[in-house]
């Protein structure tokens, strides 16, 4: 084996039944390197992940870290021998502060008996000073920012010594800025001699952070490439197995009339000031700025379902009040959230009843009777129109990978008959070929002369989807550019403005 | 699509594609999830070869019999489970309503007769007794909903709570015109007739009507949980409020009326416990909610919340009342009942958890 092979995996498989998950692949981290790991959803990645780290047990296959043959039964053995995870959806107990999280599990005592809060806080610093880390270690996780929150997940691997540091789609909720900075660790992280494996759906990332390219497709190994020998369009065409020629559908829609009005929204418990902007029939809006600018919050109360201390929402020229979800709804509103696990989807419940959640009234007969037939009727229509994947209509939710989800909950709203869509990061967490068919469904709307404001930290998404961009800035509109001659430097500018 | 001869035949052939390590992990799989049904089988025909009148009409009379009023309750308390809730002061209330069916209903002519100047018994007042005494069940129901859906209160603390105050004015009511804590008897026949009257025999087993009572009350409960927007709600609410908020859903509302027509179910019971039981007394519907609760668990109502079906609960009183039923006829003391009934809730739930931890 190379000296400078930090860990090896040869010929992993596992089989779920009626699925060959993984099939004998091949994978092998450098010492000081980063290895970006892709494919689309499904491919295998987190599976792969999960034999490393005994989440899963492997049916056959062997793992070397450092030459030596390894079998972790779980992550906290793993991490104990040096290989740490930084996950999508960080598992941090949120109630404790910054440094409880660190050292959960082998607190510092004295004499075995008391925890050495002083020690805990040194040794916390010296970490965040090494990384660059501004947090404040007795700071309660639930009260910081999914980023800072991330952040001491990476100072956690890095206060075990890790030689292995796998990243878990880490910029899926950050802003340019926190990549930036991420990016920064990382390559420190590499310097330094770790190595690095990276996973994500963002191309451009990852042309620009990795050494190595691995692509997985449908639990197979695809290709393993030094990074500068491949191009944006191999990568894809590797994941999908076939040329997808454009990331963006043709843009087809005209805007009209102006449609929506805000006017001068402030937020009675949060940032937003007097944020004001208008949208037209037909037209694609895009919400664009930092993390806690006040995208989301804008989203949230014009739907209201969160409180507005002033400001006035207006269709059509007429006054709505929104005042909370049922009220939007039948002005015309709907809101697809941005954490779909939390707030989008039942996960208990079926394909249909998910779907039919928000227009029961549809299917009330004679005041009260719920018709089956047309609860079916709706909910396969929208599993057709979607091509959504699934089972059937009783298949649980939870189920189902994150793209179809979104598709169920997008099919969910479009029942309500909506004329305006807030659409909140509306393709997080969803593969390539997913993407498109979101993308392609939100023009389509916009054909039908839907009104469309749709939150993003995937600049070239806004840029590729939107007519317009409204740019915020500290809860407050930084301004407006036209989507078609604009750059993301100029967007970067306004989106820094009342920072 | 849910054509169930298809379904076995697709699983069949599923079975046979699998290596054998799979097919013994999806057999074990097979008896866990289905273990409580199987032990149940085993403990029928165990006590039918013990006690050869176990399996016989009237001995299955008194079953339904025994199902039939302990059902309300349970359908009543599983509206709250499925909001991920639960419902201490179930009993209280079955008792305060049983106590002021019980006055209502007692002999003009009984010697300890509670008040003097009520309406002769007539089919019109029994019907208006059991409105008035649902109603009073709804009530605290809508105060339970209230705390818990206005102030994000957990069911358990303001259940309790209600629990206690309920006790505290079932203890008042019996102390009234001078009563003095007696238990209220001396019910009319009027009354008795009307909740308990025999409907036919099985099996020389007399078959109350409160059976027929509490089938109405089965098909009415399927009816909403299942083909009403209201019950659609409520499965949205409790497997998400988040999202359910988000999509329309008045969570709120759906909250407070759960609670009120579980505690209408609960007054219900109240109305034919004095009749089943002869008298009624301070203690009566004692811990009712226990046994209520545990039935639904055992028919897959999961405090997991957002799932459980009206034919599991029927399932779970099933289950209860044939262990109490078969155990009490293989001559196994009323202490012995109370181990058993722990370790079945105990083990159900721990079965039922099985099904929604995410296997890793």
């Amino acid at each position: 084996m190379e000296q400078n092979t930090l860990l090896k995996m040869v010929g992993i498989t596992k089989t779920f039944p009626g699925v060959k998950a993984l099939d004998g692949v091949n994978f092998e981290v450098k010492r000081g390197t980063v290895h970006a790991l892709m494919g689309e959803n499904g491919a295998g990645k987190s599976t792969l992940m999960k034999c490393l780290f005994g989440m899963y047990a492997k049916d056959g296959g062997q793992i070397y870290l450092e030459g030596n043959e390894i079998n972790f039964k779980n992550s906290k053995e793993a991490l104990d021998n040096g290989v740490a995870m930084v996950h999508q959806e960080l598992n941090q107990a949120l109630k404790r502060n910054v440094m409880d999280n660190i050292w959960l599990g082998r607190y510092p005592t004295i004499a075995g008996i008391t925890v050495n809060e002083k020690k805990m806080y040194q040794d916390t610093m010296a970490i965040f000073k090494e990384l660059d880390i501004d947090v404040d270690p007795y700071k309660i996780m639930s009260t910081m920012p999914v980023s800072q929150r991330q952040m001491v997940e990476i100072a956690k691997a890095v206060s075990y010594n890790s030689k292995v540091i796998v990243f878990d789609e880490p910029t899926s909720s950050l802003t340019e800025e926190e990549v930036e900075h991420l990016f920064k660790i990382i390559n420190m992280l590499r310097d330094r001699g770790v190595g690095i494996i990276y996973i994500s759906h963002k191309m451009a990332e990852i042309k620009r952070i990795s050494d190595y390219i691995t692509v997985m497709r449908d639990g197979k190994w695809v290709a393993t490439e030094r990074a500068e020998d491949l191009e944006m369009q191999d990568i894809i065409r590797l994941m999908v197995g076939r040329e997808l020629t454009n990331q963006f559908p043709p843009k087809t829609n005209t805007p009209g009339e102006v449609y929506l009005k805000v006017e001068g929204i402030t937020g009675m418990y949060n940032q937003l000031k007097e944020v004001s902007f208008e949208a037209k029939r037909g037209e694609i809006v895009g919400l664009a700025g930092l993390d806690a600018s006040g995208r989301t919050e804008t989203l949230e109360s014009i739907f209201g379902i969160r409180t507005r201390k002033e400001g006035k929402i207006f269709l059509d020229g007429k006054q709505c009040l929104n005042r909370n979800a049922q009220e939007s709804i039948k002005n015309g509103f709907a809101l697809l959230t941005e954490e779909r696990r939390a707030t989008g989807i039942f996960g208990v419940l079926d394909i249909k009843a998910n779907t039919v959640i928000s227009s029961l009234k549809r299917h009330k007969r004679f005041g009260i009777f719920l018709s089956e037939k047309s609860q079916r009727e709706d909910t396969q229509y929208y599993i057709d129109a979607m091509r959504t994947k699934t089972p059937s209509q009783e298949t649980k939710i939870r189920t189902l990978s994150g793209g179809n989800q979104q598709k169920v909950i997008i099919g969910r709203w479009l029942l309500t008959e909506p004329e305006v869509l807030l659409l909140d990061e509306p393709t997080r967490g969803i593969d390539v070929g997913a993407k498109y068919e979101i993308y392609q469904l939100i023009l389509d709307l916009a054909n039908k002369g839907k009104t469309v404001l749709m939150v993003s930290s995937e600049m070239p998404e806004l840029l590729g989807v939107c007519d317009r961009i409204v740019v915020m800035s500290g809860g407050r509109v930084a301004g407006e550019v036209d989507a078609r001659n604009t750059t993301q430097e100029e967007i970067m500018t306004l989106a820094a403005k009342y920072v | 699509m849910t054509n169930p001869v298809k379904n076995m035949q697709r699983a069949i052939a599923d079975y046979k594609q699998m290596n054998a390590k799979d097919q013994k992990r999806y057999l074990t799989d097979m008896v866990l999830n289905n273990a409580l049904y199987i032990l149940m089988a085993i403990f029928v025909i165990y006590t039918a070869i013990k006690q050869p009148n176990f399996l016989t009409l009237g001995s299955f009379a008194n079953l339904i019999t025994q199902v039939a009023a302990y059902l309300p309750l349970a359908l009543g308390i599983a509206g709250c489970i499925v909001l991920t809730g639960t419902d201490l002061s179930a009993g209280r209330v079955v008792g305060l309503t049983a106590a002021i069916a019980g006055v209502f209903m007692q002999k003009a002519d009984f010697a300890n007769k509670m008040f003097q100047n009520l309406p002769e018994i007539t089919l019109g007042w029994i019907l208006a007794t059991m409105l008035i005494v649902v109603l009073i069940g709804a009530m605290i129901g809508l105060v339970n909903g209230f705390f818990v859906a206005k102030f994000s209160l957990h069911p358990f603390i303001v259940t309790l709570s209600t629990q206690l105050i309920t006790y505290g004015i079932i203890l008042w009511f019996f102390a009234l015109n001078g009563n003095n804590g007696q238990p209220i008897s001396g019910l009319s026949r009027e009354y008795k007739d009307f909740v308990g009257g025999a409907m036919f025999r099985l099996g020389g087993v007399a078959v109350p009507r409160y059976v027929l009572y509490a089938i109405i009350l089965t098909v009415v409960m399927w009816f909403i949980w299942n083909k009403t927007t209201f019950g659609k709600n409520m499965f949205a609410v409790g497997s998400n409020a988040e999202a359910a908020k988000v999509s329309g859903v008045n969570v709120f509302m759906t909250t407070v009326l759960v609670h009120t027509l579980a505690g209408a179910m609960y007054g219900y019971a109240g109305f034919i416990e004095g009749v089943r039981a002869g008298s009624v007394a301070a203690s009566t519907g004692l811990n009712a909610e226990c046994d209520a609760i545990a039935a639904c668990v055992i028919g897959g109502v999961s405090f997991v919340g957002g799932t459980g079906k009206i034919s599991g609960i029927i399932l779970g009183v099933f289950v209860l009342r044939i262990i109490f039923v078969a155990l009490t006829m293989l001559g196994v003391d009323s202490s012995s009942l109370y181990i058993i009934k722990g370790a079945i809730i105990l083990c159900a739930c721990a079965l039922d958890m099985r099904k929604y931890l995410v296997k890793k």
